[in-house]
Protein backbone atom coordinates (compact mmCIF):
# COMPACT_ATOMS: atom_id res chain seq x y z
CA UNK A 1 0.00 0.00 0.00
CA UNK A 2 3.01 2.37 1.39
CA UNK A 3 4.62 1.61 -1.58
CA UNK A 4 1.71 1.86 -3.91
CA UNK A 5 1.17 5.68 -2.56
CA UNK A 6 4.69 6.40 -3.30
CA UNK A 7 4.65 5.49 -6.69
CA UNK A 8 1.43 7.39 -7.37
CA UNK A 9 2.91 10.48 -5.79
CA UNK A 10 6.22 10.39 -8.12
CA UNK A 11 4.50 9.35 -11.21
CA UNK A 12 2.12 12.06 -10.40
CA UNK A 13 5.45 14.47 -9.82
CA UNK A 14 6.76 13.50 -13.51
CA UNK A 15 3.63 14.20 -14.93
CA UNK A 16 3.40 17.50 -13.85
CA UNK A 17 6.77 18.00 -14.86
CA UNK A 18 6.16 16.73 -17.83
CA UNK A 19 3.05 18.95 -18.72
CA UNK A 20 5.30 22.24 -17.37
CA UNK A 21 7.56 21.22 -20.17
CA UNK A 22 4.35 21.13 -23.04
CA UNK A 23 3.11 24.14 -21.68
CA UNK A 24 6.42 25.77 -21.60
CA UNK A 25 7.46 25.11 -25.30
CA UNK A 26 3.70 26.36 -26.06
CA UNK A 27 4.93 29.74 -24.63
CA UNK A 28 8.03 29.60 -27.99
CA UNK A 29 5.69 28.76 -30.08
CA UNK A 30 3.44 31.42 -29.20
CA UNK A 31 6.70 34.02 -29.20
CA UNK A 32 8.55 32.96 -32.01
CA UNK A 33 5.23 32.18 -34.07
CA UNK A 34 1.63 33.27 -33.54
CA UNK A 35 3.04 36.65 -32.13
CA UNK A 36 4.28 37.27 -36.06
CA UNK A 37 1.31 35.98 -37.63
CA UNK A 38 -1.39 37.83 -35.40
CA UNK A 39 1.06 41.58 -35.57
CA UNK A 40 1.61 40.94 -39.60
CA UNK A 41 -2.01 40.47 -40.17
CA UNK A 42 -2.77 43.35 -37.67
CA UNK A 43 -0.27 45.59 -39.35
CA UNK A 44 -1.68 45.28 -42.46
CA UNK A 45 -5.24 46.05 -42.06
CA UNK A 46 -3.86 49.41 -40.23
CA UNK A 47 -2.33 49.98 -43.37
CA UNK A 48 -4.94 49.26 -45.45
CA UNK A 49 -7.35 51.23 -43.11
CA UNK A 50 -5.05 54.46 -43.65
CA UNK A 51 -5.04 54.25 -47.59
CA UNK A 52 -8.30 54.08 -47.58
CA UNK A 53 -9.22 56.72 -44.78
CA UNK A 54 -6.43 59.17 -47.05
CA UNK A 55 -7.72 58.23 -50.17
CA UNK A 56 -11.33 59.75 -49.14
CA UNK A 57 -12.61 63.20 -50.24
CA UNK A 58 -11.39 65.87 -47.70
CA UNK A 59 -15.29 66.52 -47.18
CA UNK A 60 -15.95 63.09 -45.71
CA UNK A 61 -12.78 63.23 -43.74
CA UNK A 62 -13.87 66.45 -41.82
CA UNK A 63 -16.92 65.08 -41.44
CA UNK A 64 -15.43 62.13 -39.30
CA UNK A 65 -13.14 64.68 -37.15
CA UNK A 66 -11.82 61.68 -34.97
CA UNK A 67 -9.80 59.98 -37.57
CA UNK A 68 -7.52 62.91 -37.01
CA UNK A 69 -5.31 61.62 -34.26
CA UNK A 70 -3.99 64.86 -33.21
CA UNK A 71 -7.25 66.75 -33.34
CA UNK A 72 -7.22 67.20 -29.67
CA UNK A 73 -6.77 70.15 -27.16
CA UNK A 74 -3.21 68.90 -25.57
CA UNK A 75 -1.75 67.54 -29.19
CA UNK A 76 -1.31 64.46 -27.72
CA UNK A 77 -3.35 62.58 -30.00
CA UNK A 78 -5.46 59.68 -28.89
CA UNK A 79 -3.33 56.65 -28.01
CA UNK A 80 -2.87 53.78 -30.40
CA UNK A 81 -4.34 55.63 -33.47
CA UNK A 82 -2.13 55.37 -36.72
CA UNK A 83 -1.24 57.93 -38.54
CA UNK A 84 1.90 57.18 -40.65
CA UNK A 85 3.47 54.61 -42.61
CA UNK A 86 6.96 54.12 -42.45
CA UNK A 87 8.94 52.26 -45.52
CA UNK A 88 12.44 51.44 -44.98
CA UNK A 89 14.22 50.47 -48.21
CA UNK A 90 16.82 48.66 -46.91
CA UNK A 91 14.93 46.20 -44.53
CA UNK A 92 12.04 45.22 -47.29
CA UNK A 93 9.29 46.61 -49.02
CA UNK A 94 7.08 46.23 -45.89
CA UNK A 95 4.50 49.44 -45.35
CA UNK A 96 4.87 49.78 -40.98
CA UNK A 97 2.22 51.65 -39.65
CA UNK A 98 3.22 54.20 -36.86
CA UNK A 99 0.54 54.38 -33.74
CA UNK A 100 0.34 57.48 -31.53
CA UNK A 101 2.12 55.99 -28.02
CA UNK A 102 4.60 53.39 -27.09
CA UNK A 103 2.54 51.06 -25.01
CA UNK A 104 3.48 47.41 -26.10
CA UNK A 105 -0.15 46.16 -26.62
CA UNK A 106 0.23 48.83 -29.67
CA UNK A 107 3.23 47.73 -30.38
CA UNK A 108 2.05 44.38 -31.62
CA UNK A 109 -0.34 46.37 -34.46
CA UNK A 110 2.66 48.53 -35.75
CA UNK A 111 5.68 50.83 -34.66
CA UNK A 112 4.71 53.05 -31.42
CA UNK A 113 5.02 57.04 -32.13
CA UNK A 114 7.11 58.29 -29.07
CA UNK A 115 4.02 61.16 -28.01
CA UNK A 116 5.83 63.47 -26.83
CA UNK A 117 8.13 63.93 -29.61
CA UNK A 118 7.68 65.76 -33.06
CA UNK A 119 5.20 64.41 -35.95
CA UNK A 120 6.97 63.53 -38.98
CA UNK A 121 8.47 66.59 -41.01
CA UNK A 122 8.11 68.79 -37.69
CA UNK A 123 10.97 70.84 -36.44
CA UNK A 124 12.32 68.54 -33.77
CA UNK A 125 12.48 64.47 -33.13
CA UNK A 126 10.18 62.33 -34.77
CA UNK A 127 10.93 59.55 -32.29
CA UNK A 128 9.44 56.03 -32.93
CA UNK A 129 9.89 52.73 -31.14
CA UNK A 130 9.31 49.34 -32.63
CA UNK A 131 9.82 45.41 -32.28
CA UNK A 132 12.90 44.09 -32.72
CA UNK A 133 12.18 40.11 -32.31
CA UNK A 134 8.32 38.62 -31.91
CA UNK A 135 4.62 40.93 -32.72
CA UNK A 136 5.55 41.20 -36.36
CA UNK A 137 9.55 41.95 -35.24
CA UNK A 138 9.70 45.53 -37.81
CA UNK A 139 12.83 46.07 -36.35
CA UNK A 140 14.37 42.68 -36.70
CA UNK A 141 17.15 43.46 -38.97
CA UNK A 142 17.86 46.98 -37.86
CA UNK A 143 21.50 46.87 -37.10
CA UNK A 144 21.76 46.21 -41.18
CA UNK A 145 21.02 49.93 -41.68
CA UNK A 146 23.96 52.06 -43.12
CA UNK A 147 24.52 55.71 -42.53
CA UNK A 148 22.95 57.34 -45.82
CA UNK A 149 20.28 55.08 -45.94
CA UNK A 150 16.92 56.46 -47.14
CA UNK A 151 13.39 56.11 -44.56
CA UNK A 152 10.34 57.29 -45.85
CA UNK A 153 7.46 58.47 -43.53
CA UNK A 154 4.02 58.35 -45.53
CA UNK A 155 1.65 61.34 -44.15
CA UNK A 156 -2.51 61.82 -45.30
CA UNK A 157 -0.58 65.23 -47.05
CA UNK A 158 2.50 64.33 -47.27
CA UNK A 159 6.13 61.80 -48.05
CA UNK A 160 9.03 62.61 -45.85
CA UNK A 161 12.26 61.34 -46.80
CA UNK A 162 14.72 61.15 -43.96
CA UNK A 163 18.30 60.17 -44.81
CA UNK A 164 20.23 58.26 -42.04
CA UNK A 165 22.99 60.47 -40.59
CA UNK A 166 25.09 57.55 -39.19
CA UNK A 167 25.28 53.58 -38.24
CA UNK A 168 23.05 52.28 -35.86
CA UNK A 169 24.17 52.78 -32.22
CA UNK A 170 23.90 51.55 -29.18
CA UNK A 171 22.36 53.10 -25.94
CA UNK A 172 21.02 52.03 -22.49
CA UNK A 173 17.36 51.66 -21.94
CA UNK A 174 17.04 54.44 -19.61
CA UNK A 175 19.40 56.70 -22.18
CA UNK A 176 15.92 59.36 -22.95
CA UNK A 177 18.11 61.71 -24.47
CA UNK A 178 18.11 60.08 -27.91
CA UNK A 179 14.08 60.96 -27.65
CA UNK A 180 15.27 64.58 -26.90
CA UNK A 181 13.91 67.20 -29.68
CA UNK A 182 18.10 67.99 -29.93
CA UNK A 183 19.20 64.44 -28.81
CA UNK A 184 21.44 64.49 -26.07
CA UNK A 185 20.83 68.07 -24.97
CA UNK A 186 17.33 67.92 -23.38
CA UNK A 187 15.56 70.92 -23.38
CA UNK A 188 17.59 72.95 -26.05
CA UNK A 189 15.34 74.91 -28.63
CA UNK A 190 14.86 72.31 -32.07
CA UNK A 191 16.26 73.55 -35.13
CA UNK A 192 16.35 70.68 -37.20
CA UNK A 193 14.32 67.82 -38.55
CA UNK A 194 15.03 64.39 -37.13
CA UNK A 195 13.96 60.92 -37.07
CA UNK A 196 14.95 58.55 -34.65
CA UNK A 197 14.59 54.47 -34.54
CA UNK A 198 14.78 52.57 -31.17
CA UNK A 199 13.86 49.34 -30.72
CA UNK A 200 15.75 46.63 -28.16
CA UNK A 201 19.19 44.79 -28.51
CA UNK A 202 20.43 42.28 -29.04
CA UNK A 203 17.84 40.25 -30.33
CA UNK A 204 15.81 38.52 -27.35
CA UNK A 205 16.76 40.46 -24.62
CA UNK A 206 16.51 44.00 -23.58
CA UNK A 207 19.28 45.40 -21.83
CA UNK A 208 20.24 47.60 -24.19
CA UNK A 209 18.70 49.60 -27.14
CA UNK A 210 19.65 50.03 -31.21
CA UNK A 211 19.06 53.50 -32.36
CA UNK A 212 19.05 54.85 -35.45
CA UNK A 213 19.06 58.50 -36.17
CA UNK A 214 18.35 60.84 -39.65
CA UNK A 215 17.29 64.11 -40.95
CA UNK A 216 14.73 65.24 -43.44
CA UNK A 217 16.31 65.72 -47.14
CA UNK A 218 12.93 66.10 -48.51
CA UNK A 219 9.28 66.78 -48.85
CA UNK A 220 6.78 65.36 -51.61
CA UNK A 221 3.08 66.09 -52.04
CA UNK A 222 1.01 62.81 -51.64
CA UNK A 223 -0.35 63.73 -55.25
CA UNK A 224 3.06 63.37 -56.60
CA UNK A 225 3.24 59.70 -56.37
CA UNK A 226 6.15 57.92 -54.13
CA UNK A 227 9.23 59.50 -53.56
CA UNK A 228 12.20 58.21 -55.66
CA UNK A 229 13.58 57.31 -52.23
CA UNK A 230 10.99 53.99 -52.98
CA UNK A 231 11.05 53.84 -56.41
CA UNK A 232 14.56 54.05 -57.58
CA UNK A 233 16.37 49.92 -56.83
CA UNK A 234 17.63 51.03 -53.37
CA UNK A 235 20.65 48.13 -51.72
CA UNK A 236 18.61 45.87 -50.12
CA UNK A 237 19.43 43.40 -47.10
CA UNK A 238 18.07 40.11 -47.40
CA UNK B 1 -2.23 12.44 -12.40
CA UNK B 2 -3.36 11.89 -16.00
CA UNK B 3 -4.80 8.00 -14.57
CA UNK B 4 -7.27 9.53 -12.35
CA UNK B 5 -8.18 11.97 -14.97
CA UNK B 6 -8.58 8.88 -17.05
CA UNK B 7 -10.73 6.82 -14.91
CA UNK B 8 -13.03 9.94 -14.05
CA UNK B 9 -13.80 10.71 -18.04
CA UNK B 10 -17.34 9.41 -18.59
CA UNK B 11 -18.46 6.74 -21.25
CA UNK B 12 -16.69 4.23 -23.42
CA UNK B 13 -13.30 4.76 -24.81
CA UNK B 14 -13.65 6.53 -27.95
CA UNK B 15 -15.87 9.60 -25.87
CA UNK B 16 -13.49 9.30 -23.08
CA UNK B 17 -10.56 10.40 -26.21
CA UNK B 18 -13.21 13.11 -27.61
CA UNK B 19 -13.13 14.56 -24.19
CA UNK B 20 -9.97 14.57 -23.63
CA UNK B 21 -8.83 16.53 -27.27
CA UNK B 22 -11.55 19.00 -26.61
CA UNK B 23 -10.28 20.09 -23.20
CA UNK B 24 -6.51 20.07 -24.20
CA UNK B 25 -7.60 22.23 -27.03
CA UNK B 26 -9.59 24.71 -25.06
CA UNK B 27 -6.98 24.75 -22.60
CA UNK B 28 -4.43 25.66 -25.86
CA UNK B 29 -6.90 28.38 -27.02
CA UNK B 30 -6.84 29.93 -23.12
CA UNK B 31 -3.17 30.05 -22.88
CA UNK B 32 -2.64 31.53 -26.45
CA UNK B 33 -5.68 33.92 -25.95
CA UNK B 34 -5.50 35.05 -22.80
CA UNK B 35 -2.45 33.28 -20.67
CA UNK B 36 0.61 33.95 -22.61
CA UNK B 37 -0.42 37.68 -23.55
CA UNK B 38 -0.81 38.19 -19.73
CA UNK B 39 3.01 36.51 -18.73
CA UNK B 40 4.40 37.88 -21.65
CA UNK B 41 4.69 41.35 -20.31
CA UNK B 42 6.33 40.23 -16.96
CA UNK B 43 9.06 38.98 -19.21
CA UNK B 44 12.52 40.73 -19.44
CA UNK B 45 13.08 40.24 -22.98
CA UNK B 46 9.87 42.93 -24.57
CA UNK B 47 11.25 46.65 -23.74
CA UNK B 48 11.96 48.78 -26.99
CA UNK B 49 11.26 52.30 -25.58
CA UNK B 50 14.44 54.26 -24.17
CA UNK B 51 12.30 55.25 -20.66
CA UNK B 52 13.36 56.01 -17.06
Amino acid sequence: MWAERTRTTIRSLGEILITLGVVLFLFCAYQLFYTNVVADEAMKSEVSDLHKQWAEPPAARSAAPAADPFDTADSQGHSGTAFAILHIPRLGDKSIPVLQGTTLDLLGRGVGHYKDSALPGQIGNFAVAGHRKTHGEPFRYLDEMRAGDLIVVETAQTWYTYREDRDPFIVEPTDLGVVAPVPNEPGEKPSQKLITLTTCNPWWASTQRMIVIGTLIAERPRAQGEPPALTVNAPKFQ
Amino acid sequence: MYAFLWRHLPGPVYVKVLVALIVAAVIVVLLFGWIFPWVEPLMPFSGNTVSQ
